[in-house]
């Protein structure tokens, strides 16, 4: 019982092309190496004759008659004066030339190995496992290259050495290709499977050239340049190259010259022949184009990322798409994105004309008149398709004749107007989330914008990065797009089952400044900040004993939730010295009104807003998105209206503070100091499975790493909340505690692959320490801050420490880039079922249930399917108590 | 034999052997066909053990394997049809 496979390949077969084969299916022997007369017509036997096809519309190929659309081309062919290796096979030839008689052709080996190796070959022959095929060749070849005398003639065979890239030496005596090429035309038929070879198809002496094939003109083209210059193709160069060398050969080979000058001929040949294969052979310099350009043969068209297969096979074009750089646009919403007008009229939609719209579309062609010198934007029509698919460009002339001649059934191709759905994405594109949907909004000036809270899963930030936008040509499109792509659909990430979008940056910061210890907004200000949402009603309005009216931060955040938001969750902030009584980390909202708690990154923050979480989950994906945009707004307006700001100065610290500093420092140098003398004392004995040094490294390491704690503690007790780094910190907008320690303190121990720096010169990392120092400083302590400026070695040492972050994210994306791409050749046609099973493009069972739990893990709680706690707080409310925060 | 069972190793999950009549009530409630289903080789040492336990096992037979280490459900069972060599 055998599986039923839909469609396979049975089997590839790769052969060797004879002489004879390439004189077969040449249509010319090309002769001359001149290209086209004076007149521009192409030279008869030279290498564009009209034999090998035609790439000009007026002539007619010689050998089919087809025209340039139906000629698919033809080969032509060089005869060679004297044989030259093909540099792909100089592997094959060295081994071949050390496994046979240079004398009789038969492989060295006796009767009975060469029967026991065809068995053993016969008995895989079926399995087509060619790995298996090949590790027995090269058995047998190593085998035989081990004996000298051949068992058959008895010929002593002297070692034969390969010199890169295409000189094979035997004990010092150069062979010639024609030598090698009489030796390997001894060789019998019956051995050739030995060798690796299938008789038949393939002989040794074929790769070793005498027939030298020349591609069709199809396949090198020539390019005419806009001032009537002619260019010719890379291969055609190359291959006048050899037909001239040929010539001169033959000449001079006929002439009876002297063998030397014919050896340079021969050996320029060669070059010639290797570079037409590989430009890049080891050993070979490139031939160049008198502008110094290497030029691009056989193997260069094919290889890597520019080659034929990864740029013109694997990659795709696409119309309807633009690109532009992307900036950030606050007052958007998630699911919008800003399209410059300079790409909207050139992006368009195809619409059908139907009686429900034909009298907009009429208004629209109408447009077209001075589009671009209207004011404001209205969307126009490019072109007007008729019944029978002939195209009209609409211009300013004819655009009213057109709109008047419009009929139903005709098609337009619409400008891109507000509310048309478009996919957005920006490479590198690593997951789902990389290409989402969005509502179009047109918009001044040459960027693309959008709300920063797709910064995330985008991994877009705006210090030049372009992005990609591709317009939907069919309504199927459009509404696959917006049920599967839009952005709303994606908040949940299926990478862990939470929010990969929210409030971010300044937006967390100023959610913190509006709620943080219920800040009082003045009236004025606080009216102006609502204008930046939409609201209904106004948060009530107190009055200090002064009289002045004022809006509590709390009141101004809640009035953005939705109705019925019931939660408590812990806050980031999570320190007594700012929040004695605790009531600023712990975040209390009871129908609707925040009561206690600063909003911060915890509440509305990317992957980790529980608040948000909650506004999804319970209200769902568009309800969110309005939160969203209106948090967007708010934060807009609050950071405008209170100010925030950082320099500096925000890390000095008092004087008191910086001696404090300084002697964490130095005594964390002097414990180092005296570890040192206790080691040299020999008073410290080594931990288990350590040796005495790494034993002594692991403690200064310890205490080094202890004085940074101690310094980040002291700078953290001089920094209150008031400062405003503190508040990024503590809030997690951006940075944390120990940077900031880093800038008022000690940068601390600068290290590689997590040990202390030893390397550099003998025996110490600079010549500015003694041999054998291993204190702190001369292994990288830096004791400096970024605040007061390092001292030149520590300054050396942190450049070291900061260019192996750089070297590992280099080395990390390209492993990781190739990693995926071969997951997904490997998984790419892999899909769920109806009956929720994995199954490949045969119906195949991968998996018998998704994931082994079936559950979506975008759908998911965290990964879990249901949330138990939320589903019956939902039910029960207040009488369930759950779990205690 | 007095080799070792891998059977008994913790790495190694459960094998069972299904019934034909399990097999065809397996196949029915999947709604597959026998060819779907994964594969085993008839030389895996786990087949090898199970052979000592029900006789010899045709290729085309269904061997049930119960995981108890999944991640995300604890218990997961697998099916794999034997195939030859
Ligand atoms: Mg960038
Ligand atoms: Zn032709
Ligand atoms: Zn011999």
């Amino acid at each position: 019982m055998s599986a039923e496979i839909s469609k396979g390949i049975k089997e590839i077969k790769f052969a060797l092309l004879s002489p004879d084969e390439i004189r077969k299916m040449s249509a010319v022997k090309v002769i001359t190496p001149d290209t086209y007369d004076d007149d521009g017509y192409p030279i008869e036997k030279g290498l564009m004759d009209l034999a090998m096809g035609t790439i000009e519309p007026g002539l007619k190929c010689k050998t089919c008659g087809g025209k340039v659309d139906t000629c698919p081309g033809h080969f032509g062919h060089i005869e060679l004066a004297l044989p030259v290796i093909h540099i792909g096979f100089t592997k094959e030839i060295y081994s071949i030339l050390n496994a046979t008689c240079a004398n009789c052709g038969r492989i060295r080996l006796n009767e009975e190995a060469i029967k026991e190796y065809k068995e053993r070959i016969n008995a895989i022959k079926s399995k087509l496992v060619d790995v298996e095929y090949d590790d027995i060749v090269s058995e047998a070849e190593s085998e035989a290259s081990d004996i000298s005398i051949c068992p058959y003639c008895h010929f002593e065979n002297r070692k034969i050495t390969l010199e890169k890239p295409t000189t094979f030496r035997e004990e010092g005596r150069k062979l010639t290709p024609k030598e090698i090429r009489e030796r390997f035309e001894k060789i019998l038929d019956d051995d050739l499977v030995l060798l690796g070879l299938e008789p038949g198809v393939a002989r040794p002496e074929w790769m070793i050239l005498t027939v030298f094939p020349v591609p069709p003109v199809n396949v090198r083209p020539t390019i005419t340049l806009e001032t009537g210059e002619r260019s010719e193709d890379d291969l055609t160069h190359k291959l006048v190259d050899i037909i001239r060398i040929n010539q001169r050969l033959r000449e001079n080979r006929d002439q009876g010259s002297p063998q030397l000058i014919i050896e340079d001929l021969w050996e320029l040949l060669q070059y010639h022949a290797t570079t037409y294969f590989d430009n890049q052979t080891p050993g070979v310099p490139p031939a160049k184009h008198r502008s110094g350009r290497s030029l691009k043969t056989l193997v260069q068209r094919l290889k890597g990322k520019e080659g034929r297969f990864r740029s013109n096979l694997s990659g795709k074009r696409v119309n309807f798409s633009a690109r532009t750089v992307i900036s950030p646009e606050p007052f958007l919403s998630v699911n919008q994105v800003g399209v410059p007008i300079k790409a909207a009229r050139e992006l368009t939609v195809t619409e059908t004309v139907t009686e429900h719209n034909i009298e907009k579309i009429k208004e629209m062609i109408r447009n077209s008149v001075n589009a671009d010198e209207s004011s404001e934007y209205r969307p126009a029509v490019n072109y007007v398709i008729k019944e029978d698919n002939k195209r009209m460009k609409v211009t300013d002339k004819n655009a009213n004749e057109l709109a008047d001649k419009l009929q139903l059934g005709w098609k337009v191709e619409r400008q891109l107007q507000d509310g048309d759905i478009v996919l957005f994405n920006r490479q590198p594109s690593l997951h789902r989330m990389s290409m989402m949907a969005h509502e179009v909004k047109v918009l001044p000036y040459r960027t693309f914008r959008f709300n920063v809270a797709v910064c995330t899963p985008y991994n877009a930030d705006f210090d030049g990065d372009e992005m990609n936008l591709h317009v939907l040509q069919s309504q199927e499109a459009r509404a696959e797009a917006e049920i599967l792509m839009k952005v709303q659909e994606n908040f949940l990430s299926p990478r862990f089952g939470g929010p990969i979008m929210g409030a971010i940056h300044d937006h967390i910061t100023a959610m913190f400044l509006l709620t943080f210890r219920n800040r009082k907004i003045p009236k004025e200000l606080g009216i102006h900040i609502l204008s930046y949402v939409n609201v209904d009603k106004l948060p009530p309005v107190h009055k200090d004993d002064k009289g002045r009216e004022y809006f509590l931060g709390r009141e101004i955040f809640s009035a953005i939730l939705p109705e019925g938001v019931n939660i408590t969750f812990k806050g980031k902030i999570n320190d007594k010295t700012i929040d004695p009584d605790g009531t600023e980390g712990l975040v209390i909202i009871k129908d609707s009104k925040l009561i206690s708690g600063a909003i911060d990154e915890n509440a509305v923050g990317t992957m980790k807003g529980i608040l948000l979480d909650y506004i999804i989950r319970k209200y769902g994906n568009a309800r969110a998105a309005k939160f969203l945009d209106d948090v967007t707004r708010l934060a807009a307006g609050v950071i405008s209206y209170i100010g925030f700001s950082t320099g500096i100065d925000d890390e000095d610290v008092p004087l008191q503070a910086k001696a404090q500093l300084r002697e964490v420092g130095l005594e964390a140098v002097r414990r180092v100091e005296k570890l040192i003398e206790n080691y040299k004392e020999g008073l410290i004995g080594p931990e288990p499975g350590k040796t005495l040094e790494d034993t002594l490294e692991s403690l200064i390491m310890k205490e080094l790493s202890k004085a940074r704690e101690k310094s980040s503690e002291i700078a953290s007790n001089y920094l209150g909340i008031e400062n405003s780094t503190v508040k990024m910190a503590k809030s997690g907008a951006r940075a944390n505690m120990t940077n900031l320690a880093q800038m008022a303190g000690i940068i601390g121990q600068q290290s590689i692959r997590g040990k202390r720096q030893h390397r550099g010169y003998t025996g110490r990392t600079l010549s500015h320490f003694k041999k054998g120092d291993l204190g702190a400083y001369a292994r990288g302590f830096v004791t400096s801050s970024y605040k007061e400026g390092l001292k030149p070695t520590e300054y050396f040492f942190h450049a070291v420490g900061g260019r192996e972050g750089l070297v590992d994210t280099a080395v990390r994306t390209s492993r990781s880039g190739y990693m995926q791409r071969r997951l997904i050749n490997a998984l790419e046609d892999l899909k769920v079922s109806e009956e929720r099973s994995v199954v490949d493009t045969e119906e195949s069972i991968i998996q018998l249930v998704y994931g082994e739990d079936g559950v979506d893990p975008s759908r998911s709680f965290g990964g879990k399917s249901v949330d138990v706690e939320f589903v019956l707080k939902e039910k029960f409310g207040d009488k369930y108590g759950g779990e205690k925060q | 034999m007095g080799k070792y069972n891998i059977l008994k190793h913790e790495l190694v999950p459960a094998h069972e052997l299904l019934s034909k009549e399990e097999e065809e009530e397996l196949l029915q409630n999947l709604g597959i066909k026998r060819e779907q289903l994964p594969k085993i080789r008839k030389s895996d040492p786990v087949i090898k053990i199970l052979e000592e336990k029900y006789g010899p096992i045709e290729p085309g037979r269904i061997i049930k394997i119960i995981r108890n280490n999944s991640r995300t459900s604890g218990i997961y069972i697998v099916y794999r049809m034997v195939v030859g060599e």
